[in-house]
């Protein structure tokens, strides 16, 4: 059996090894290769609604960042800190209808609203999840699952909260531009924390707790304290996207609970490239515009991102962002085995 | 009297629908977010069967339990073998198909109330004072025969050992020559036809809808949790507790509280007693 075998191999470029260290500032051609991917991104994001056509198209870049806020706190969430959270809507929701009775009924502006929202939000969340935080396996996927089901149910049920009907004559951000550029920056932000999160000595703790979590117990440390920071930081993302999504609809209801928070972010990951934090925005650029697009078919855009997300995960695919960065950052040759 | 005689009935379908999910999870460790759109699109199979292309109730039935035991293979095969042992892909990848088959439905125009399959037997009689009409009594039969059947399988058949045996240390299994991936095939597609099952004989009692997919995967689940994860007679005792705390809820709230009901039961049973009723031996893997 003399058959000549090959094989790739993958090897770091200069420029991304001498980049790695003090060495970047030396010349422009490092700074650039370093800065160049993240002012695309930046500069692309704040371009976004100068060349929209229109109204609509506008509104649509404000719903994308919403959903950007969810996937990153599910990317944040299930691969820093391996807790796979089903429940968006409930970040969503809580987030939503807190904004919404704090403007209809204190009649506060949505420049106060979006903060409370955003930090009491988070806490109600990360205190509803409290009980399933010390264990492993499957039961934060199941509770996350169950509560905006169950919410939905109460609401309907005891007429609170506007019922099924929502709250209606929330106050709007005023100007469309004010609203567009406030949820971009503040994807932006949380991007660039979240970034930075997991790379500080706390996040090295979370990916612990994701990996390992007895090593993270031997070391002194409550691994539910960990996984309550972690859901709190992700719940507070998610329930800033919700506070703005009921100032922007001007309305509150019990679709921030549904189905579509939660499946669509997931898509977004896994298409965007799980564990980049980058790509799950992309995959939201990507996903949302396209789901806007077959608004007509109803249900079947659900069906339509089940079935990606399958494929995705079934043939193993990397995603956009993974391939991508191994473009940027490596070349590859044949070598002969 | 009739707190005890319908809590009886509800706890029995609640271990109905939950014994296919025990099942799938207890043997192959997959949760099986499936489990409740496998119930409702079986419902809708027998319909078609039924109505569309008019064959005999019983015929439809067994054709309808055949397909979602073939459709559960498949999805086992083709799907989650792959992404299995990986947490977060079993649990989208299950998550997603539940959702596409769900969603699909609705798209195809399967909603509102026109869907509904018939009672088995019509009448009713009175149990003490308390009228029961005839196909509760049935579901009740068919729920405690399930039971019994499946203790009897799997402690007295070569196929269900190997599935305890698979259940209790799978590497240990696998090294007596049971063959994992297929046994957790047969898990699958036993537990979807149990899943199926459940449909035919519960959705008789209301419409089939599609909303129903998500309660009975998430009061499945409930029942799971409180009975311990992977633990089957952890299941039907957690299905006597919750069903009697729902027929109780029910009474005296209302019947849209039987979702909160399976919720507070998963908490509740998270702080006090995370590994469930029943589910000493997993206690150290899942507490960390």
């Amino acid at each position: 059996m003399n058959i000549e075998q090959r094989r790739k191999e993958r090897l770091d470029r200069g420029i991304k090894v001498r980049t790695d260290g003090l060495y970047a500032i030396m010349s422009w051609r490092e700074l650039s290769y370093l800065t160049l991917p993240r002012l695309v991104l930046i500069l692309g994001m704040l371009a976004l609604p100068l060349i929209m056509p229109s109204m609509y198209w506008q509104r649509v870049i404000s719903i994308v960042c919403i959903y950007a806020l969810l996937a990153l706190s599910f990317d944040f969430l299930a691969h820093f800190v391996g807790l796979v959270s089903l429940g968006g809507g409930l970040f969503i929701g809580v987030g939503g209808y807190l904004a919404a009775i704090m403007n209809t009924h204190f009649g506060m502006l949505p420049l106060l609203t979006i903060p409370i929202a955003t930090v009491v939000g988070a806490g109600i969340c990360t205190l509803f999840l409290l009980p399933c935080l010390p264990l492993r396996g499957v039961y934060f996927a199941i509770v996350s699952l169950m509560y905006p089901l169950a919410l939905a149910r109460v609401i309907v049920a005891l007429d609170i909260l506007g019922g099924t009907d929502g709250i209606m004559g929330i106050e709007s951000f005023g100007n469309r531009w004010v609203e567009q550029y406030f949820v971009i920056l503040m994807v932006l932000l949380f991007l660039f924390g979240a970034r930075r999160l997991v790379n500080l000595d706390i996040g090295l703790v979370f990916r612990a707790v994701k990996d390992n979590d007895q090593a993270v117990r031997a070391s002194g440390m409550s691994i539910t304290f960990y996984k309550a920071v972690a859901v709190f930081i992700a719940s507070a993302m998610g329930c800033m996207g919700g506070a703005c999504l009921v100032h922007i609809y001007m309305w509150s209801g019990i679709s921030l609970l549904a189905l579509d928070f939660s499946i669509l972010p997931i898509a977004a990951t896994v298409i965007g490239g799980a564990g980049t934090l980058v790509g799950p925005v992309l995959g939201c650029l990507i996903l949302v515009p396209i789901s806007e697009l077959l608004r007509a078919f109803g249900t079947l855009r659900i069906v339509f991102y089940s079935l990606i997300l399958v494929a995705f995960i079934v043939f193993r695919s990397e995603g956009i962002m993974v391939y991508g960065q191994r473009k940027y950052h490596q070349f590859e040759r044949w070598v002969k085995i | 009297m009739d707190i005890l005689i319908y809590g009886i009935i509800n706890s029995i379908a609640l271990a109905l629908m939950a014994l296919g999910f025990a099942l799938v999870y207890g043997i192959s460790r997959v949760p099986n977010f499936a489990h409740g759109a496998l119930y409702v699109i079986t419902g809708f199979i027998t319909w078609s069967l039924l109505r569309t292309l008019g064959f005999n109730y019983l015929i439809s039935i067994v054709l309808a339990l055949i397909v979602i035991g073939v459709v559960s293979a498949l999805i086992y095969q083709f799907v989650l073998i792959r992404v299995r042992g990986m947490a977060i892909s079993e649990i989208i990848a299950s998550y997603a198909i539940g959702l596409a088959i769900l969603e699909g439905l609705r798209w195809g125009g399967f909603k509102g109330t026109t869907y509904t399959l018939p009672v088995f037997i019509e009448g009713s009689v009175n149990i003490g004072d308390v009228p029961v009409d005839l196909h509760r009594i049935l579901v009740v039969g068919i729920g405690v025969s399930v039971v019994i059947l499946l203790w009897l399988f799997t402690h007295y058949t070569r196929i269900g050992l190997a599935l305890r045996g698979m259940a209790q240390d799978e590497r240990a299994a696998l090294m007596l020559g049971i063959d994992s991936d297929i046994m957790a095939l047969v898990a699958m597609a036993s537990g979807g036809m149990l899943a199926g099952l459940a449909g035919i004989v519960l959705l008789p009692l209301g419409n089939i809808v599609v909303e129903k997919g998500y309660d009975v995967l998430i009061q499945a689940i409930a029942v799971c949790i409180v009975g311990g994860l992977g633990s089957w007679m952890g299941a039907v005792l957690a299905a006597f507790l919750i069903g009697f705390a729902q027929i109780l809820t029910t009474v005296y709230l209302g019947s849209h509280f039987q979702m909160v009901v399976a919720l507070l039961a998963i908490i509740l049973t998270l702080i006090l007693r995370p590994s469930g009723i029943f589910g000493k031996q997993k206690e150290l893997e899942e507490r960390v």
